[in-house]
């Protein structure tokens, strides 16, 4: 009978200082939310997640309240629903737009879900919106205040995960306003654009701006994601990359990547475009009598870098050819580097990149 | 490392070194964050007042190269306050005695002479570190690229082994690695020491295995290595095969190393960009790049991670595998007709003890950390929990040497080289990133304010800054991140090669090159 409660007439585990809210979506249990990032503090800003605990007077906040043995909890009264939409029905009525580009950040759909869940006509209450936009001509984030509502998910990844602070709130109420230190310029704020408060934020306030570059072609549709490894440091974040049309338009982070659980930095958030960039090689090339490198065809590349190779082989023996592996490219490669040098030509003359 | 990223939050005391974590490894530095936010204590040791150093409880501002006289002072105290783990030493160790006897000369007294840090700042560091029950050690290239990388890493080990910081959750001596994949080419073999799996060559057993396993045998010798390779150019090694890599750029010295490459009869580079290097290369064969190859890379904790296409590659450009295998097939050599990635990894985990529990499927999820010796096993998160591959942690006694060169009348300034947050590397990738020359639009060279006028510098000003090898034009920036006398600068931007200055020598075991201490002298332009 330890550690057991009871949520909506069933009995369930619990563990040792788990929130009702964590043990209500083990089991599968759909309590909305709005202010909750589960990698950050329990914060209890929005009140969505309210529910009904038997013998309290009030409802409590189920993503701040720690499980009891032996609580009573119901999730979804008529009671709570009620209150819930219209919750939300505020929440909605004074954002500018509800129905973002999925491109602006990973979370950035979750109040048009809740809206199309619960039901509410968006244009109900046409109140003034809550923020003001802040103009910033960083190429990264977009700071669309006008659709802020005062979660604080920015400023709490920003602190908590980060350890950045690079973001605050100012004032209070219907003023309450995210802003830098100075209420200057995320680039002359401790702001590193890791662009963690894009992908927390839950309306698309702080977008992804170069991924909205993309926003005409993806329009409402939601761009296909890849799972890979991030191309840059050791760390090896997880990251999805978005793409539409065989065309790289983003990066998010992956919540379950097991070395970053969803952080970034600066470069494995927006720094991938070298991929597509109109530098690449797109044809083999070989030096010809000029001097100069040409394009060639594949056949005569290899067969010339093969003749290069036997040739020196033939002439000075096979302690005059060197391999050098990318630190960079997959395992896959390092390895047959490794293999062409050792079977073809029984040296260990072969190393990486790592001396540099 | 020894130990998972997860453990970076669990320590007690950090003791960071030769690290630039907030900007070289952002979300590994995040973890370091939420420990000192939970009360973990940190020491920073660094020439640099570098991001790290801000964060710190206690900042040790050595001198360049002077880390091993830093960590034998450490070591003293430590054993002469008696926070040694007797029974760690005891039980797991061997030759504590002599390393004790040889301690006891090196005072936190004598270091200071050396380091410039004062002793008893350096007795604080030792008495965290030494008192503290979890105590962990981090550090990156600022410890390796010296002529005394060795020592400088034993001296680390000495720190761990006297007082049982290894093994456990949240201890352990963990270098972070700088590239996504550096540790699985090391991992696969392409090291002149070591068979895939880290297998020696010099080791009959293993060299019967890979005859048996290719079909023909290996010398039974080491190779030498890229460094040494270099050097041999146009008088022994006439011919390479480089796999994306920009190596003028990146390697010390970029006029001998570009006079290297160019005296080669045959040179093929496999690369996504026109390099700096590739524009040496005989045959430059386009390779595929991140986000158009499926393959396996391996983090600095040793989680094996599958990598995946998303998008079609830019013309005719082929996954590295394929090239080389093309290139092994025209010269008749067996075992490379492979026609997908799969199968390659597949037999990289059959040949590698630390990958035989792994396949091509199992790794979907990110699951495993190596060593995982068989397929029932669920990897190895920490490393030396029991025992050391060894048998015992060895404590090496070893000696304070100066860098190759040290400043002079000539050349009377430290420059020490690094990495930026927002770019990397030799910039073939961030500098193709649209919005990166927003934060990082050039390089610029980092001085001390109280400098300037010292040396006839203006901040915004162009310098000329040489060494004995060569001479460069560089921007100056007033900063106090650098102390008086030393100054910074990055090697990513081909127009500001810092590497043509550097490569005053090398650590003789490793061939790591000394990257991080170069005498020069500046003038005003
Ligand atoms: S980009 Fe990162 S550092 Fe900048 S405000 Fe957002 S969370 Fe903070
Ligand atoms: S996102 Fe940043 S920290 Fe993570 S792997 Fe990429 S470069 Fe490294
Ligand atoms: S999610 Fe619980 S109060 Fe916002």
């Amino acid at each position: 009978m330890r550690h057991k409660i009871e949520i909506d007439g069933v009995e369930v585990n619990f563990s040792e200082g788990e929130t009702i809210l964590e043990v209500a979506q083990r089991h599968e249990k759909e309590i909305p939310t709005l202010c909750y990032d589960p990698r950050l503090e329990p914060f209890g800003g929005c009140r969505l997640c309210i529910v009904e605990l038997e013998g309290a007077r009030n409802p409590v906040a189920s993503c701040t309240t720690k499980a009891t043995l032996g609580m009573v909890v119901r999730t979804a009264t008529d009671t709570i629903e009620a209150y819930r939409k219209t919750l939300l029905e505020m929440v909605v009525s004074e954002n500018r737009e509800v129905d973002v580009s999925p491109l602006r950040g990973y979370a950035a759909g979750e109040l048009a879900d809740l809206r199309d869940k619960y039901a509410i006509n968006s244009t109900r209450m046409t109140g003034a919106t809550s923020g003001t936009n802040k103009t910033d001509e960083n190429p990264f984030i977009l700071r669309d205040y006008e659709l802020c509502i005062s979660c604080y998910r920015c400023v709490r990844v920003c602190a908590e995960q980060e350890g950045d602070h690079a973001i605050n709130v100012m004032n209070r109420g219907f003023h309450t306003q995210i802003t830098t230190e100075f209420d200057g310029l995320l680039k002359d704020s401790a702001c590193t654009f890791c662009g963690q408060c894009i992908q927390t934020c839950p309306t698309g306030a702080l977008a992804d701006k170069k991924a909205l570059r993309a926003a005409d072609e993806v329009a409402d549709a939601i761009p296909d994601k890849t799972r890979t490894i991030c191309p840059y440091c050791g760390v090896g974040c997880s990251v999805d990359i978005l793409t539409k049309n065989e065309k790289i338009v983003g990066i998010h982070p992956a919540m379950d990547g097991p070395a970053n659980q969803g952080a970034l930095c600066v470069k494995g958030q927006f720094a991938y475009d070298f991929v597509q960039h109109s530098d690449r090689l797109k044809t083999p090339l070989i030096r010809g009598e000029d001097g100069e490198l040409h394009e060639a065809t594949w056949e005569d590349a290899l067969d010339k870098a093969a003749e290069g190779f036997r040739q020196a082989n033939a002439e000075h023996g096979r302690h005059s050819i060197y391999g050098i592996a990318s630190g960079r490219a997959p395992s896959e490669a390092a390895y047959l580097m490794q293999k062409f040098i050792r079977v073809g030509f029984g040296s260990n003359y072969i190393d990486n990149c790592s001396r540099a | 490392m020894s130990n998972p990223l997860v453990d970076m939050q669990k320590p007690e005391v950090i003791f960071c070194i030769g690290t630039n974590m907030t900007e070289c490894h952002p979300v590994a530095a995040t973890g370091l964050k939420k420990a000192i936010a939970r009360g973990a204590k940190l020491i920073v040791a660094d020439p640099r007042r570098i991001g790290l150093a801000d964060l710190s409880h206690l900042y040790l501002p050595l001198r360049v190269g002077s880390d091993t006289a830093l960590l034998l002072g450490m070591a003293h105290v430590i054993a002469r306050e008696g926070l040694i783990n007797e029974d760690f030493i005891e039980n797991r160790t061997t030759g504590f005695d002599e390393f004790f006897e040889h301690i006891s000369q090196w005072t936190p007294e004598w270091a200071e002479t050396i380091t410039g840090v004062p002793a008893k700042d350096i007795e604080t560091a030792a008495m965290w570190y030494g008192g503290a029950n979890k105590g962990a050690i981090y550090y990156t290239l600022g410890i390796t690229e010296h002529i005394c990388g060795v020592e400088n890493v034993q001296s680390l080990c000495n720190l761990a082994l006297m007082t049982g910081n290894v093994g456990r959750e949240g201890t352990g001596i963990n270098p972070m690695r700088g590239q996504n994949n550096i540790q699985g080419a090391g991992d696969s073999g392409a090291l002149p020491n070591n068979y895939p799996g880290f297998q020696a060559v010099t080791d009959p057993e293993y060299q019967a295995k890979f005859k048996a396993e290719y079909g023909r045998a290996a010398d039974l010798e080491k190779g030498i290595t890229k460094v040494t390779a270099l050097e041999l150019c146009g008088d022994s090694i006439h011919a390479m095969l480089i796999d994306g890599e920009n190596t003028l750029l990146s390697d010390p010295d970029r006029e001998h190393c570009e006079h290297a490459l160019r005296s080669l009869a045959h040179l093929v580079v496999i690369d996504i960009f026109l390099t700096e290097t590739a524009e040496l290369a005989d045959i430059v064969l386009p390779a595929t790049a991140w986000g158009e190859t499926d393959g396996v890379c391996t983090n600095t904790e040793r989680r094996v991670q599958r990598m995946r296409a998303a998008v079609p590659p830019p013309g005719e450009a082929k996954p590295d595998w394929w090239i080389i295998c093309q290139i092994a097939q025209r010269l008749g050599f067996k075992g490379f007709d492979f026609n997908a990635p799969k199968p390659i990894f597949n037999e990289l985990c059959r040949v590698s003890p630390i990958y035989a529990g792994l396949d091509w499927e199992r790794i979907d999820k990110s699951e495993y950390q190596w060593p995982v010796p068989h397929k029932e096993h669920p990897g190895t998160p920490r490393l030396h929990e029991e025992s050391f591959v060894n048998g015992r942690g060895i404590f090496s006694n070893v000696h304070y040497r100066d860098p190759a060169e040290t400043i002079s009348e000539d050349f009377p300034v430290w420059l020490t080289t690094g990495r930026r947050l927002q770019s990397y590397h030799t910039r073939t990738q961030t500098g193709r990133a649209q919005g990166i020359d927003y934060l990082l639009p050039e390089e610029s060279l980092e001085v001390n304010p109280a400098d300037l006028e010292r040396w006839e510098l203006a901040d915004g000003e162009w310098c000329k800054m040489s060494s004995a090898r060569g001479s460069i034009n560089i921007k100056v920036k007033a900063t106090n991140r650098s102390p008086r006398g030393t100054v910074f600068a990055s090697f990513s931007f081909a127009d500001v090669p810092v590497n043509l200055l550097t490569g005053s020598g090398y650590d003789p075991i490793t061939h790591t090159a000394e990257l991080k201490v170069c005498p020069v002298r500046l003038e005003p332009l």
